[in-house]
């Protein structure tokens, strides 16, 4: 009987948002207050992501620029357990090997450094004292902040140079400066700068072989040897060394490889950061329940809404994506300043301890999946209820 | 699938229908009524008589707990929800007491939003709104919010949006409820030009004097209709406008409604 077919006009996607930012526009208050709790929790997930990111970017940087085919050699454990020496001719045997490009060495010398003799013995500071040749700094590719380097003159002479923490803790800025060291008076000459890939380097003060075996009895015995060769070769090298080092007991000599500590520190999350991230989940959730919270009052208050647009034409799909979609604006809302906030704070953190601001784009896109997640599922059962309302009794609402 | 009908199907056919509420409100009782083309119904009745039943079972907006209820030729018993939503945006526009006008929307958003479920594109929504809004004397006033106007131009507002899609049926709730007389006038005016050009019109009203203005009144007590002067009465023109003292008898174009003359004495309308 009927003359035509009835089939509900289908609302495209500008009417759908327009219809859902509808609701929104007419309560700005609101909107702000319930998609606070999601930019919250979308902001914190993504600062701790962005700045881990960012430091271990400023790690992987470091790296790149310090090189990975730093090697050292120390001397390991002899079989009894004894603290093992390497060979006084170790440093030149190494020199030797075909791809090693430089290598030099330091040596412990067991004495202290202090700032005047009536500063009693066993204040060391946690400073080392100890004997490294003329190429060292070549080797480490480190640098000098004030004066100069051990050079042919003052490697051998009562002359010191001192490591950046060294330095600092004897309180020691220029050169000129007279120290106290085994028995004599020694001239700082000059202090370098900071050494990522040998820690060590930084707490010492540094004496020419010569000078070493001259005025404070070293015995020639180098503790550390850092050598440096191609990257390709870095394992070749390796596999040679202890060989190399100490013919007969190759087993007591030990080889590592500095740029591996970093590395790993690049690659460890820490347990502080899931923490973080944890919390930041929870703020998302509670989140979304203030966004479901906030959509479940509005349907209610809108009921007679709901009437008029089913009075209009409106299917029950059309009021369910009307909602749905507010939900989604408002939580996208929250989302988008949440980015925006985790970003700045990554890049504000970051700036301020001279990294290299950067946040992973899949936390990004992670952020926005979270979003479309939460504003669908704290826009479902509002939506439900807002398109299963009868018609008479929403437009009955008083 | 598209059988030409005979004749033009009734705007409006019930048929024995009842309304029962939850437990036992009995709202209507075996009511039948037949409403053709370019009529204009007033529906009267006392409070509580199931005038807004009535009207949400012509307007889809409910179902019949039994009868047959037809709208433009659909029976409303075979058409499922989606169905029904899309013969109530085609077919029918609501006016209500409450305005329903969405607070921080123009007026011309207003009633643009009423053809948002017809498919139509915005400009073109946005065009016939305006020109609805013209038609209903606010061609002034499109960019004013509903706290901008006086009541009676909210309810003209409301007028636009229902008949911006041109729906042959025009359903109004008490639409002059919440106004004074001259607010009333405003409204009914727009109602009288609408029925001149040719949409069917019913009404639901307390107020005995519109209900006489109305060229056919079907009365209703108890869920049942009393009194109605029977299909084709609400053809003749209204009277003068009872909320103005001096208004026309025959706007200008009335004449042109097809039937007008002879509808009305042909059934003898019960006064
Ligand atoms: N949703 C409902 N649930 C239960 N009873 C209802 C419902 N809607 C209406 N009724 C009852 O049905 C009867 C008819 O109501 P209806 O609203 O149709 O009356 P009316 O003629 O429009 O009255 P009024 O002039 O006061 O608007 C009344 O007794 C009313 O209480
Ligand atoms: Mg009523």
């Amino acid at each position: 009987m009927t003359g035509q077919r009835l089939t509900p006009a289908r609302l495209g996607p500008s009417d759908v948002l327009r219809t859902g930012a509808a609701g929104l526009r007419t309560r700005p208050a609101r909107v702000v207050l319930s998609a606070l709790g999601i930019a919250i929790g979308i902001a914190t997930m993504i600062a701790v992501l962005g700045i881990s990111s960012s430091s271990r970017e400023q790690l992987l940087r470091q790296l790149d620029r310090l090189g990975t085919n730093l090697l050292t050699v120390a001397p390991g454990q002899t079989m009894f357990g004894e603290q093992a020496k390497l060979p006084v001719e170790a440093l030149g045997m190494v020199r030797r090997i075909g791809p090693v490009r430089t290598a030099s060495a330091t040596g412990t010398v067991g004495t202290t450094i202090r700032r005047t003799d009536r500063i009693p013995k066993a204040v060391t500071g946690g400073i080392a004292v100890q004997a490294a040749t003329a190429d060292l700094l070549t080797t480490l590719e480190g640098r000098v902040v004030t004066g100069a380097w051990l050079n042919a003159a003052t490697e051998t002479r009562p002359a010191v140079v001192l490591g950046a923490k060294a330095a600092q803790r004897l309180g020691i800025t220029r050169t000129g400066v007279q120290v106290w060291m085994g028995e004599r008076w020694f001239t700082v000459v000059g202090v370098l700068g900071a050494m990522p890939l040998a820690p060590e380097i930084e707490r010492s003060a540094l004496v020419g072989f010569p000078a070493a075996e001259k005025y404070l009895g070293f015995d020639g015995h180098p503790t550390t040897i850092y050598e440096r060769s191609a990257e390709e070769s870095v394992e070749a090298v390796r596999a040679v060394l202890p060989r190399t080092v100490n013919p007969e007991n190759p087993e007591e000599v030990t080889v590592s490889r500095p740029s591996d500590a970093l590395a790993a520190r690049a690659a460890a999350a820490s347990a502080f950061t899931n923490l973080l991230l944890g919390l930041g989940a929870v703020a998302l959730l509670v989140g979304g329940v203030g966004v479901a919270n906030t959509m479940v009052i509005s349907v209610l208050e809108r009921r007679k809404e709901i009437g008029l647009r089913r009075s209009l034409g409106a299917t029950r799909g059309q009021v369910r994506l009307q909602f749905l979609a507010e939900s989604l604006l408002l939580s996208a809302l929250g989302g988008v300043a949440g980015a925006v906030l985790g970003g700045l704070a990554t890049a504000g953190y970051a700036l301020s301890r001279g990294w290299p601001p950067v946040v992973p784009p899949w936390a990004f896109a992670g952020a926005v999946g979270a979003t479309l997640v939460i504003g669908t599922l704290a826009g479902l059962y509002p939506a439900m209820r807002a398109a299963r309302l009868s018609p008479t009794v929403a437009l009955a609402t008083t | 699938m598209s059988v030409p009908q005979p004749e033009q199907p009734r705007v409006v056919e019930l048929r024995e229908v009842t309304k029962v509420y939850g437990a036992g409100v009995r709202a209507l009782r075996g009511v039948d009524l037949l409403v053709e083309r370019g009529e204009l119904v007033a529906i009267a009745g006392p409070s509580g008589s199931g005038k807004s039943t009535l009207l949400h079972l012509i307007g889809t907006l409910d179902r019949p707990t039994t009868g047959t209820v037809r709208i433009a030729g659909h029976d409303v018993a075979g058409l499922s929800d989606r169905e029904l939503s899309a013969l109530r945006a085609r077919h029918l526009g609501f006016v209500f007491q409450q305005f329903h006008l969405a607070p921080g929307a123009s007026a011309l958003d207003n009633v643009a939003d009423g053809l948002l479920y017809t498919g139509t594109p915005l400009r073109a929504r946005r065009e016939r709104a305006a020109a609805a809004l013209e038609r209903v004397g606010l061609g002034h006033r499109l960019g004013h919010r509903p706290s901008q106007l006086s009541g009676g131009e909210q309810q003209r507002v409301a007028v636009a949006r229902a008949v911006a899609g041109d729906p042959p049926l025009l359903l109004a709730d008490e639409p002059t409820g919440n106004l004074d007389s001259a607010a009333g006038a405003e409204v009914l005016n727009v109602l009288r030009d609408l029925y001149a050009a040719g949409t069917t019109i019913v009404v639901i009203t307390h107020d005995p004097e519109i209900a006489e203005w109305c060229p056919r009144q079907v009365r209703v007590r108890d869920g049942r209709v009393v009194a109605d002067a029977g299909a084709g009465a609400g053809r003749r023109p209204p009277g003068p406008n009872p909320k103005t003292a001096s208004g026309p008898a025959a706007p200008p174009g009335f004449e042109n409604v097809p039937g007008a003359e002879t509808a009305g004495a042909a059934k003898g309308a019960p006064r």
